[in-house]
């Protein structure tokens, strides 16, 4: 039965009206909800969060850096944020197979000063949120997925449903099936992180990115470990370019020591990728064995895994964030500073701006239309300038490390030296990521190296560590447009690029009865890094939220 | 009739704990924790019971952190009419809880008592026992079936053997086995409900009851890891290893 039929047969669905309605309980989205409630104590506030408490699903790297939380908290040192460890020292080194090359202190560009940031795991962050905002009086409801957006006759956005519950594999209800719940609210507030399934839909239902470059991505493969007492380097920041990508592929690495001896660590891979053979996964894991990598891990043990992915947000690719009756916060609209490898701070900043222009509107009684207010704010707001500032970043790495090298150091680097904040030209780009890949026909096949169960390790063993769990009798939230594609084009063409994209070992090419293959979907090993939707070359796999409360539990990554 | 059910908070059953590096026990800093799964069991049974016209009242108990408030509402999403916690930051050791719920019997004197037959966290299975001792009343342990009738309860067990039906006279203690039923879900209208329903909090010391530990856990370690297995070409040498390198034959 389709949602449609259900509500007929069983419905009508539950409704229950808000203020706003905030969906995802993120650092975007529990900032939207803690500033509106600062502003206007009497709203209505509820926030829906997919994962099973708040921070269980949130993965970052993370380097905070605590401009916008000062301006949320002032006090937050006070109140308890877990922003523990400062920054002690930034390393960035280019690895060759064996060597590592630190680039001197004078030399590094600003982009990469991490002086007066904190380290920090964001999910721990984000349950302290979470606790704040409650405090404040939102609703937070947790296990709870938006899997609807809800609109009026009129085409306004007019609040979202959860999902069902109790749908078996085959579809139908089950003896403990359970209907969804309307929540409606003045403005909804979409704040899912990255390739939210709900603001995909929204960009191109009110075609919000039209104008803009296409919004280009990556993905991030992180493991957290606890390291010996002797080898731990609290508030250490290494970021690493260089092996293992060669001159084609676009990636670095990132190793920061927390506080209590915990080291995280992570890859992160650019999903213009051209070569279907690439794994980010074990491109992670290789990246581990590099001497400059290993030497901090040595003695240690990996206490959990999980991965994610990143817009890399140039503004240029920053879609239009409002629409009417609601607007996109955070990793959902693309606020992300790629340059800096950060984005906690512009979510929280773009969430705190959205509460402000909520506020005004709820002030004068206005209701589902569009907050013009909160992308006026932004436009003078320093998130932007900041943001304009390193525009060109990354596209000048797509262009070749040397390319990048050569210009960050001249925009980052040489410019602000002679007065120049923002550079005087900007780069574009017109691919969406998941046309790069080539035919495996044209690429060379990448030979890994087989894990060793205590340095590197496979998908199956990560992915047990993620705490990941889905209710089993349900159908599969990776979905296919298409049955037939992921044989008749993504293996015959592409070599099933799915099976090494995917961090989780979701996807798998198996021997069918026939005698060739079909591709099987292991859902319940899904940790919603949202890759697949991305980079499948015909963009026939399409994400959609499972069973709320089921995906990763992370304690704080 | 009134039903009485215990939800202990632990380690949710998704996460894998850690010992931590001293060995004074398992890590449980930031991980997400949620009701017992037996107790979830426990709940729904009584909420079922009350829905057949069997029960009139439930009320769920948690004893431990303030945290525990959120397992009550839980219970009370699931159909729970109110929630009394016994809070302490103390340790409680099953029979510290046994003791304070000894105390909470004899103050809201329901007709069965329902507890989950053991905690995910500890594996104890002692509470129920030793709240029926305590009480001096019956108990139907590890029940994969509850029945009320003519003021007793028939509980089937789940035993080596097979299954054993007890009748107990009430007031009588029923500890509940994983095949009991299957707890509902948890929905977002009963959620916001249960908000709404009156929780009271407690002291032990309200109770009477000094719940100071009287085990001392020694030491906690991690299971050893499994060696992987090898390949032997042929039968010759598996017979070679299980003699000299198993020395099991």
């Amino acid at each position: 039965m389709n949602t449609q039929e259900l509500i007929t047969t069983y419905g009508p669905r539950e409704s229950m009206a808000y203020d706003v309605v905030v969906v995802g309980a993120g650092p975007a989205g529990l900032a939207t909800a803690i500033r509106l409630k600062q502003l206007r104590p009497e709203a209505a506030v509820v926030v829906l969060e997919k994962g099973s408490e708040p921070g269980a699903h949130t993965l970052s790297g993370a380097v905070m850096d605590p401009r916008a939380m000062n301006e949320l908290f002032p006090d937050w040192k006070e109140r308890g944020a877990p922003l523990n460890q400062p920054v002690t020292g930034d390393d960035v080194l280019t690895l060759t197979e064996t060597g590592a090359r630190r680039i001197p202190d004078w030399l590094v560009p600003r982009n990469f000063h991490n002086h007066g940031n904190y380290v920090v795991a964001l999910g721990h962050v984000v349950k302290w949120l979470a606790e704040q905002a409650e405090a404040l009086g939102v609703e937070i409801f947790p296990g709870f997925s938006a899997a609807e957006v809800l609109y009026d006759e009129q085409g306004r956005v007019k609040g979202v449903a959860t999902g069902n519950q109790g749908i078996g594999k085959d579809g139908e209800p089950t003896a403990a099936f359970q209907l969804g719940m309307e929540l409606h609210g003045k403005y909804t507030v979409f704040a899912e992180g990255a390739r939210g399934h709900l603001g995909k839909q929204l960009l191109a239902k009110y075609a919000l990115s039209e104008g803009k470059d296409p919004q280009s991505w990556a993905i991030g493969v992180k493991e957290l470990w606890e390291v010996a007492p002797e080898k731990a380097k609290p508030g250490l920041v290494v970021h690493t370019a260089g092996w293992p990508m060669d001159r084609s592929a676009f990636g670095g690495g990132f190793l920061y020591h927390l506080e209590g001896n915990k080291v995280t660590l992570g890859f992160v891979v650019g999903l213009d990728y051209a070569n279907p053979y690439l794994s980010p996964f074990e491109e992670m894991q290789r990246w581990k064995t590099h001497p400059a990598v290993s030497a901090h891990l040595e003695g240690g043990k990996r206490l959990s895994y999980g991965a994610r992915a990143i817009n890399n947000g140039s503004p240029q690719a920053l879609p239009k964030t409002v629409f009417p009756g609601g607007a996109l916060v955070g990793c959902d609209a693309g606020y992300m500073n790629a340059a800096r490898i950060k984005g906690s701070h512009a979510a929280i900043k773009s969430g705190m701006l959205c509460a402000e222009a909520l506020a005004g509107a709820l002030g004068s009684g206005r209701a589902h239309d569009e907050l013009t207010a909160y992308p006026e704010a932004f436009d003078k707001s320093w998130l932007a300038d900041e943001l304009q500032q390193t525009r060109n970043f990354k596209l000048w790495f797509k262009k070749g490390a040397l390319m990048g090298q050569l210009m960050t150091g001249i925009e980052q680097w040489l410019l602000p030296k002679i007065g120049i904040k923002s550079p005087p030209w900007t780069l574009h780009r017109s691919k969406p990521d998941h046309e790069y890949l080539k035919p495996a026909a044209d690429c060379q096949p990448i030979v890994y190296p087989k894990p060793d169960g205590r340095l590197t390790f496979d998908r199956l063993s990560s992915v047990f560590v993620s705490n990941t769990n889905h209710e089993e009798n349900q159908p599969a939230h990776l979905t296919l447009k298409d049955a037939s594609v992921p044989v008749t084009v993504n293996l015959a063409t592409y070599a099933g690029p799915e099976s090494r994209y995917c961090p989780a070992g979701v996807y798998e090419f198996v021997d069918d009865a026939g005698g060739g293959q079909r591709l099987q979907i292991n859902a319940q090993n899904c940790v919603h890094c949202k890759t697949c939707d991305i980079k499948d070359p015909t963009q026939n796999i399409v994400w959609v939220t499972p069973e709320g409360g089921g995906g990763p539990n992370y304690a704080g990554m | 009739m009134k039903i009485l059910v215990a939800v202990k908070r632990v380690v949710d059953y998704n996460v894998k704990v850690r010992v931590k590096a001293d060995g004074a026990g398992v890590d449980i800093a930031n991980v997400k924790m949620s009701m017992n799964p037996f107790d979830e069991i426990a709940v729904e049974e009584a909420v079922r019971l009350k829905e057949k016209g069997m029960a009139t009242e439930v009320v769920a108990v948690s004893c431990g952190v303030a945290q525990c408030q959120e397992t009550l509402r839980t219970a009370m999403a699931i159909g729970a009419d109110r929630g009394i916690l016994v809070e302490t930051s103390e340790e409680l050791q099953p029979l510290a809880v046994a003791k304070l719920l000894q105390r909470l019997v004899e103050r809201e004197k329901p007709d069965i008592v329902i507890l989950g037959k053991q905690a995910i966290d500890d594996d104890c299975n002692q509470t129920g026992q030793m709240l029926a001792a305590l009480l001096g009343r019956p108990q139907g342990t590890f029940a994969s079936k509850v029945e009320v009738e003519g003021g007793r309860v028939r509980v089937t067990r789940e035993v080596d053997g097979g299954l054993e039906t007890v009748s107990l006279a009430t007031p009588a203690v029923v500890t509940t086995d994983l095949r009991l039923n299957e707890p509902r879900y948890v929905t977002l209208p009963n959620i916001m409900k249960a908000k709404k329903k009156p929780l009271e909090v407690l002291k032990p010391a309200e109770l009477g009851v000094d719940v100071a530990p009287r085990l001392e856990t020694v030491s906690v370690r991690e299971p050893s890891t499994r060696k992987a297995g090898v390949k032997v070409a042929d039968v010759a040498g598996l017979v070679e290893k299980l003699k000299n390198e198993a020395k099991v034959i």
